[in-house]
């Protein structure tokens, strides 16, 4: 039996048959030839550089790649970038204000400790920006809250605080 | 985790979708893609080509006639779910699309898609047995009308073709003095049923008629549960009548032991599920001919 070869390198495009892409993201209309199989996350991350989309289980459970795509939540890890051809997308590096002044969202979040690592935090904010946006009526009870966030994981705060900084973005956002 | 290499066509019209389907023996349908994509990412789907519909025009929308509601393809869970004709015509649609995994992902996935993907412990194709919905499926030898018990076969088979693609679901409104309830049990908030139940009946004269009852999880599709039905109409849903309708379903879990749980669990969740459902139903009807 003959020892592995080492092989040569990998190509750095991949020879995947490609495809044009053409989306408003946070405003700015983009434009990339990209693999068919690319997925919206990889996407924003490798093509964009905006990373503040995060990554974590790529099969839709954990939710930190929540985004918005054309007004409402959804996993950018179960979205191939071509399908949001045409789409807005809107990741959290548009939440904050140019000026660095926080959404009152975050502002909860930071008021309430609502993060430790802060991995899933902005696909926490994401889901919940997209929920307060909804014409439908909050049901803020605990049993509500939890509901609302049942589709993101966190692993270090116990949700408790996650739960607190909901109710009092809904005060700063006078939606009570 | 990333999705094997495919094909991706994104037609704008269904003739040329068609053709796609038929030209392609591992072709698949791609529509929200929240059950497609992480089979793909998985592995547990290669298709060699995807047909994405969402630019297909005459897919969208949400319409009430003759006592019909018709979901077209590309309606996601939450906008039927919002709909407030819906919720009049049907309240036990709401109900039941609260348990489909988390809002991010009704916000995506397809009702239609999650019938094509027929997995049996998914509340959608349970809801379509249950209220005997029917699928209007259009390939390239025309259009066929799929009642829901013939449309699910098995595990994540449905009648569909390979040419074939569901343009529409169509449930029916409730009967006006109908009572409703759905219920599952699962292992975390949001994740497909251990065991879900959907339950629908009438009172005349404090006895029930019409009762419906399907079950999913049990099995490998929904299943209507007729001799628990047959045990309950007629009665006024004393306990021995729901422990007489209970005991028919003995053996209608068939869903062996796996990695979720038990099969003498999932028996014994359906029977409690039945008790609580038939309850609250009976409840309902109870209210609504109140005058």
């Amino acid at each position: 039996m003959r020892r592995a070869q080492i092989r040569p390198a990998i190509p750095e495009r991949s020879e995947d048959p490609r495809v044009e892409v053409a989306l408003t993201v946070n405003g700015q209309p983009v434009r990339r030839t990209v693999s068919v199989r690319m997925l919206l996350s990889d996407f924003l991350r490798h093509e964009l550089g905006l990373t503040g989309t995060h990554v974590g289980c790529e099969h839709g459970v954990c939710g930190c790649c929540t985004v918005h795509i054309g007004g409402k939540a959804g996993r950018s890890c179960l979205t191939l970038a071509v399908q949001a051809n045409g789409f807005e997308v809107r990741t959290i590096e548009d939440v904050a204000g140019e000026d660095g002044i926080l959404h009152p969202i975050q502002q909860a979040f930071k008021e309430c400790h609502a993060l430790q690592c802060g991995f899933c935090t902005p696909g926490m904010v994401m889901n919940i920006l997209s929920r307060f946006q909804e014409p439908e009526p909050l049901d803020l009870s605990e049993d509500g809250i939890r509901d609302m966030l049942s589709g993101n994981l966190c692993r270090c705060t116990g949700y408790i605080n996650i739960i607190a900084a909901v109710r009092r973005a809904a005060e700063l956002l006078g939606r009570e | 985790m990333k999705p094997p290499l495919f094909a991706y066509r994104a037609p704008t019209t269904l003739d040329e979708a068609i053709k796609f389907m038929a030209g392609n023996a591992d072709a698949m349908v791609l529509a929200g893609g929240q059950s497609l994509m992480p089979a793909m990412n998985f592995r547990l789907a290669n298709p060699s080509m995807l047909v994405d519909i969402q630019h297909v025009e005459g897919l969208t929308g949400i319409t009430i006639e003759s006592g019909r509601i018709v979901i077209k393809a590309m309606t996601r869970h939450r906008e039927l779910e919002l709909n407030a004709d819906v919720r009049r015509a049907n309240p036990l649609i709401a109900e039941t699309m609260a348990h489909v995994a988390h809002i991010p992902i009704r916000n995506r996935g397809t009702v239609v898609g999650s019938l094509c993907h027929a997995d049996p412990s998914a509340e959608m194709p349970l809801m379509f047995v249950l209220l005997d919905g029917m699928l209007v499926a259009k390939g390239s030898n025309g259009t066929r009308h799929i009642p829901a018990q013939q449309f699910f076969q098995s595990f994540l088979t449905t009648a569909r073709k390979q040419d074939e693609i569901v343009v529409e679901a169509h449930l029916p409104v409730l009967p006006s003095g109908a009572g409703w309830a759905f219920d599952e049990v699962t292992r975390r908030h949001g994740d497909y049923a251990l065991v879900g139940v959907g339950c629908v009946l009438e009172l005349e004269d404090g006895r029930a008629k019409g009762v419906r009852l399907a079950a999913c999880g049990i099995a490998d599709r929904p299943i209507r549960l007729g001799a628990a039905e047959s045990a309950l109409n007629g009665t006024t849903l004393a306990s021995g009548d729901l422990d007489a309708a209970v005991w028919t379903t003995a053996d209608a879990v068939t869903q062996t032991d796996d990695m979720n749980t038990s099969a003498s669990f999932r028996r014994r969740v359906l029977g409690t599920l039945i008790r609580r459902l038939v309850h609250t139903a009976a409840l309902r009807a109870q209210n609504r001919s109140r005058p």
